[in-house]
């Protein structure tokens, strides 16, 4: 009986998984398909041209979210690590103030600071540039970084550090071939924690950006409310081509990094 | 030697100040100038003085009332129906079996899909005209995409829902199922010799084990829908709609002059958020404490 029950649970979680994507695939190739037909009457390639020519401004899209994603990344990493290192291993008057400075962000609606942000951005000339959308996406990436991260170190010991530092290791030495290593995997869910906040990011680009910084999201808009589903879909794949890599190469992670996601217990 | 005891203390404080600043300034910094600017505060239209008449113009709103009420119940529903689904799978997914690794996979697969991309597919699944239509003209249960139920742009919102449910249940989930994979059976396992059933084990052992991540989880489920625009935007009704949509709807009108208008319902909104995030929190300690 209890067989049955899972079987039927796994089927199901593989059927609504797949169900919104896989049709998108067949829509993305289809010129005529129309009620009540089970499958397009006539195939076409022609939504894929549109993805592939400029006019569709899908590759500035991509280039612009991935490469804003990076950035965000990257940064959040800079200035996540060392906090989320130090909230987790060190003692420090106005650390519990700290601690929820860091995670507000995450359990408080970001409209109002989104739109006050615009102002201020206004005046100092970061709206429509690359630099203000890095730094609104900073604002819920941040959050996630620390603490995803400081969990990854509230289990890590810092023996091996004091062993590589006796042994004469300088601070780089003992970051990239003692701390780096016990942390990775951590780090990695992390990453694609920040990467993907950023790439999914809509209103808050479109109100910073300003229609100059054109991302995928913003490509991919229109078509959902329109009618030309190939279109749509044909766009929406390449939206979530990377993201599926991303999983793909964080899943084992994902899977066996119980402290990362126990993270998310400590909010 | 007093040198080196001083770098000691302020390095912790060093580590954590390039994170906290770039916080404080950027989403602290947007939250004043927004609340200043609710309260009338708006120079660029030169308006320096402070009045709460915008916070008056929306609490005598009719619609404000009817898109905060929708709002409320999109998060609410969604939340709860996710916490819920996300409990019952992740116990069937925690226990190794052939292929588990794989269903797990599956499982976590929406997590790193866009909201956007989940909203297309969402529509091409459940419209009038959409797939799982067609399979019920194929059964021969409509005859017409017209007698296929309404579930986008309807009042209940029903595919912004199943768009959630499906983006949120992994992401609760992977939680639990991380937490249930890091207990182990040991604890179950002496519940059972002392003869609790099935759901005892559950109610009085798995379940207080588990809560505090599917608190949090739900509380971070629950400010995402309740602060989220494109996705009520594209499958909600017009009206009412929710009061990001209309917030961010005034604030992008050319009528400058509405801008403090939009802040007001935004830090309303922000506020009811907090508390009740903050509600929510204390029943919730409640819940597990008794």
């Amino acid at each position: 009986m209890q067989k049955i029950i899972r079987w039927v649970t796994m089927v199901l979680i593989v059927i609504v998984a797949l169900a919104p994507i896989l049709p998108q695939f067949v829509w993305s190739f289809s010129h005529r398909w129309l009620f009540p037909s089970l499958l397009p009457s006539e195939w076409s390639i022609e939504p894929w041209e549109y993805v592939l020519s400029p006019s569709s401004r899908v590759g500035e899209g991509f280039a612009n979210s991935l490469s804003i994603a990076v950035v965000v990344s990257v940064l959040s990493i800079l200035v996540g690590l060392p906090a989320a290192r130090a909230l987790a291993l060190h003692q420090f008057r106005g650390k519990v103030v700290i601690e929820w400075l860091l995670m507000v962000p995450i359990i408080v609606p970001g409209i109002v600071a989104t739109m006050g942000i615009h102002q201020v951005f206004i005046r100092l000339h970061l709206t429509d540039s690359f630099i203000g959308v890095c730094l609104v996406h900073l604002i819920p990436c941040i959050p996630y970084m620390v603490l995803v991260m400081s969990s990854v170190f509230a289990n890590y010991g810092t023996e091996l550090e004091d062993t590589a530092r006796t042994l004469g290791a300088g601070p780089f030495a003992v970051f990239r071939f003692v701390t780096l290593p016990g942390i990775f995997s951590g780090l990695l869910v992390a990453t694609m924690f920040t990467f993907l906040i950023s790439w999914g990011q809509y209103i808050t680009t479109l109100l910073i950006g300003g229609g100059t910084i054109i991302t995928l999201p913003m490509v991919l808009f229109p078509f959902i409310s329109g009618t030309n589903y190939s279109n749509a879909a044909a766009i929406s794949l390449v939206f979530v081509a990377p993201a599926v890599l991303v999983l793909i190469l964080t899943s084992r992670q994902l899977g066996r990094e119980s402290a990362v996601m126990g993270g998310f217990g400590k909010l | 030697m007093r040198w080196l005891s001083l770098m000691e203390k302020l390095r912790a404080p060093l580590m954590v100040l390039p994170a906290v600043a770039l916080v404080v300034l950027l989403f602290f910094g947007g939250l004043v100038v927004g609340f200043s600017q609710s309260l009338g505060y708006f120079p660029a239209i030169g308006s320096f003085d402070l009045t709460l008449r915008y916070y008056g113009d929306v609490l005598t709103d009719n619609t404000f009332f009817e898109s905060l009420w929708q709002t409320f119940r999109l998060a609410l529903l969604s939340t709860v129906m996710s916490s819920v689904l996300a409990i019952a799978l992740a116990l069937v997914l925690r226990n190794t079996f052939k292929g588990s690794r794989f269903f797990t996979f599956m499982f976590q697969l929406s997590i790193p899909i866009p909201h956007l991309v989940a909203a297309a597919g969402i529509v091409l699944l459940v419209s009038q005209s959409g797939i799982l239509a067609r399979g019920a003209y194929a059964l021969g249960l409509i005859d017409a995409p017209r007698n296929f139920p309404v579930m986008v742009f309807d009042r209940p919102g029903t595919a912004i829902q199943l768009t959630y449910l499906w983006k949120e249940v992994p992401f609760i989930g992977i939680v639990v199922l991380a937490i249930l994979q890091g207990v182990g059976p040991q604890y179950e396992e002496i519940a059972r010799t002392l003869g609790a059933n099935a759901w005892q084990r559950f109610r009085y052992v798995l379940l207080p084990l588990i809560l505090p991540g599917v608190l949090s989880t739900s509380i971070i489920v629950f400010a995402y829908v309740f602060a989220s625009y494109e996705i009520p935007l594209l499958l909600g009704v017009r009206h009412p709609t929710t009061l990001p949509v209309l917030a961010f709807q005034s604030y992008q009108d050319p009528d400058l002059s509405l801008r403090p208008q939009a802040m007001a319902m935004s830090i309303i909104l922000t506020l009811i958020a907090i508390v009740l995030l903050i509600v929510y929190k204390r029943l919730a300690r409640y819940a597990v404490n008794s």
